[in-house]
């Protein structure tokens, strides 16, 4: 198994050189090469979590081992949540890239986007195995970097400044994390997390951590749109080409954001009560902001975009609640239900949000608009695209057999029982107001007045476009299998337990 | 302690010029500044007082060598700068063929 885990971040940069190179002589290979790779990556990533016997994977790079018991080398660590998150964005990603081959035929330049697509997974994948702090950051760069051409992509007015605008916050993201690496190798002359934070734990320098933490919270804030960084995301995320915009909001805003804040602050930094109040805040306003600022929104993408702030609230307070019983020193098995909570709903998130996008793109695709005031009465002719649609709308505003009601439902329990009743109140009502949102998406894409379109010109989208819904709409079902007694406690529960007991992180050291 | 401090206004004054300026060009400069003003952070990070090249050959034993690592750190990074840069430029180029200007007040029809 160790030696298999390189294999996530060569295979894809691999792919990216090779299309870059030959895709123009072969057509064919340019388009069936990212799809098969994917397929590759998510069987394996299966593979993984099925095997998974919980516990910690390492894999030098270039095998030099420690001297005097001090990493020096770059690791990548394979632990539950690596193996989740792999699971996310290769399955997202291998339904995305099939997807694009039909999508994506109108556009010039193809082969530039598979290569920038390829590019964007390998970075993300290096993000969630590396064990070693700026070997993340260049992972995240060259994911960011890529993602920053793909929003681009289209080569509009609008994308332009969309991009443009992504790049800025996008960069002054980077340099805070980059100041912050540069701030904890001075602090404590290591670069591995493991052994960051086996020497803080050593000697703690109170102000400067809280500086850090802070900037850190700013940093991956932006890359993960919260509430008070979110100006690009919107923008960003109805720019870019629907695969893309899948991808984005299903994938790269927790890959390079939630993640992070995930793992650098249950098993880097000490969890303390400030910080945990903190992230709570963050992701309370982030919840209920970003649901009232879609309620206005008639474009399509803009609308599900808004959603993707109002989510990854969800998913934030479920860590911050999760944090603060820790903090608190209170019940852990109620900390471990909350961030078991949050980790389930941005798996689910990834999901629906994926497939809706997906579905938008089909939209836009036959008829050539996602203004929801021109649209209307499509279900007739494209069933697929409307009822996969109707399935991941109910999932999003929590319907009860789809995985979204038991995702929301975990982390309202445990807001009541960590007694947060006004998180609990605010959680319930932003799930209403989610769900009238929805409807009114529904609606009036596929519902309603048949408007004046040439009824001829209008029918399903092809194949692919419709092989990829169609599997996330019954992922969108199968999901919630994940709640059932057996199948919890293998993953979920092993994932939670590595987070938040720090010292089994810390025990990757002694295995060196 | 003064170098610390100046290079930590020089990351300022670049975050100043991105939060006020109008042009996007010179919100460009201004990233670039502040990435610079960390690059000299890292080089301040790894420099020892009378340090040499860590380069061990026969008779260093007591030398004193500077920290290699926000070294190698530095050049990495001036890589994915240069990256960001090429992309922040490509960018800014297509949007002053599309708009003719570089004013963002100009350039406004998204609103976030």
């Amino acid at each position: 198994m160790n030696s298999l885990i390189p294999l996530f971040i060569i295979l894809p940069l691999a792919t990216a050189i090779l299309i870059m190179l030959f895709g123009r002589l072969a057509k064919v290979l340019q388009k069936a090469l990212p799809s098969a790779v994917l397929l590759f990556l998510t069987g394996l990533s299966f593979y993984f979590i099925i095997s998974w016997d919980s516990g910690i994977y390492i894999y030098e790079i270039g095998g030099w081992g420690p001297i005097d018991n001090i990493p020096i080398s770059i690791y990548f660590v394979l632990d539950g949540l690596s193996i989740l998150m792999l699971c996310i964005i290769n399955l997202v990603g291998f339904l995305s890239g099939f997807y694009a081959i039909s999508y994506i035929k109108r556009y010039t330049g193809e082969n530039k986007f598979y290569a920038l697509f390829c590019l964007m997974i390998a970075g993300m994948n290096g993000v969630v195995l590396s064990g070693d702090i700026f070997n993340l950051y260049v992972y995240l760069e060259i994911a960011a970097i890529s993602s920053y051409a793909l929003v681009a992509f289209e080569v509009e007015k609008e994308k332009l400044e969309a991009s443009y605008k992504y790049q800025v916050l996008g960069c002054l993201s980077s340099f805070f994390i980059l100041l912050n690496i540069g701030l904890l190798y001075w602090y404590t002359k290591s670069l591995n997390i493991a052994d960051i934070s086996r020497i803080m734990e050593a000697s703690a320098n109170k102000n400067l951590i809280i500086f850090i933490q802070i900037l850190f919270i700013a940093g991956f804030g932006l890359k993960a749109a919260l509430i008070p960084f979110h100006a690009w995301l919107p923008d960003a995320h109805s720019s870019a080409p629907s695969p893309i915009s899948a991808m984005l909001s299903g994938v790269l805003i927790k890959a390079i954001g939630i993640y992070l804040i995930i793992r650098l602050f249950f098993n880097m930094f000490d969890i303390t009560y400030e910080i945990a109040l903190l992230i709570t805040v963050i992701g309370t306003l982030s919840m209920v902001i970003g649901v009232l600022l879609a309620i206005g929104q008639w474009d399509m993408k803009r609308l599900l975009a808004y959603h993707s702030i109002s989510q990854m609230g969800y998913v934030i307070i479920g860590i911050g609640i999760g944090m603060l019983i820790l903090a608190k020193g209170g019940n852990k098995s109620w900390a471990a239900l909350s961030i078991a909570g949050g980790l389930f709903h941005m798996t689910n998130h990834a999901v629906f949000k994926g497939l809706l996008f997906l579905n938008a793109g089909a939209v836009e695709y036959t008829t050539g608009t996602r203004n929801l005031k021109e649209l209307g009465g499509l279900s007739g002719s494209m069933p697929v695209t409307s009822s996969t649609s109707l399935s991941a709308s109910m999932a999003i505003s929590g319907i009860p057999p789809f995985n979204g009601f038991f995702s929301k439902l975990i982390i309202i329990i445990a807001a009541a029982k960590a007694q947060y009743f006004l998180l609990t109140f605010l959680a319930i009502s932003v799930s209403i107001i989610t769900l009238a949102s929805f409807l009114k998406l529904q609606k009036k894409t596929f519902y309603g007045k048949l408007k004046n379109w040439n009824l001829n010109k209008i029918k399903e989208a092809p194949f692919t476009m419709c092989f990829s819904m169609i599997v996330l709409a019954i992922l969108c079902i199968g999901l919630s299998l994940l709640i059932i007694p057996g199948i919890r406690e293998n993953i979920m529960i092993h994932v939670v337990y590595t987070l938040i007991n720090k010292s089994n992180y810390l025990l990757i050291l002694s295995e060196l | 302690m003064t170098t610390y401090l100046l290079c930590f206004v020089l990351f300022l004054v670049g975050l100043f010029g991105v939060l006020t300026k109008r042009n996007i060009i010179k919100i460009a400069i201004g990233l670039i500044i502040m990435e610079l003003s960390l690059f000299m952070f890292f080089a301040l990070i790894g420099y020892v007082d009378n340090g040499i090249a860590p380069i061990i050959v026969e008779k260093t034993e007591n030398t004193k060598f500077v920290d290699p690592l926000p070294q190698a750190i530095v050049l990495t990074a001036i890589v994915i700068g240069l990256a960001t840069t090429a992309m922040l430029m490509a960018i800014a180029i297509r949007l002053y063929k599309k708009y003719n200007t570089f004013d963002i007040r100009k350039i406004a029809n998204l609103k976030g």
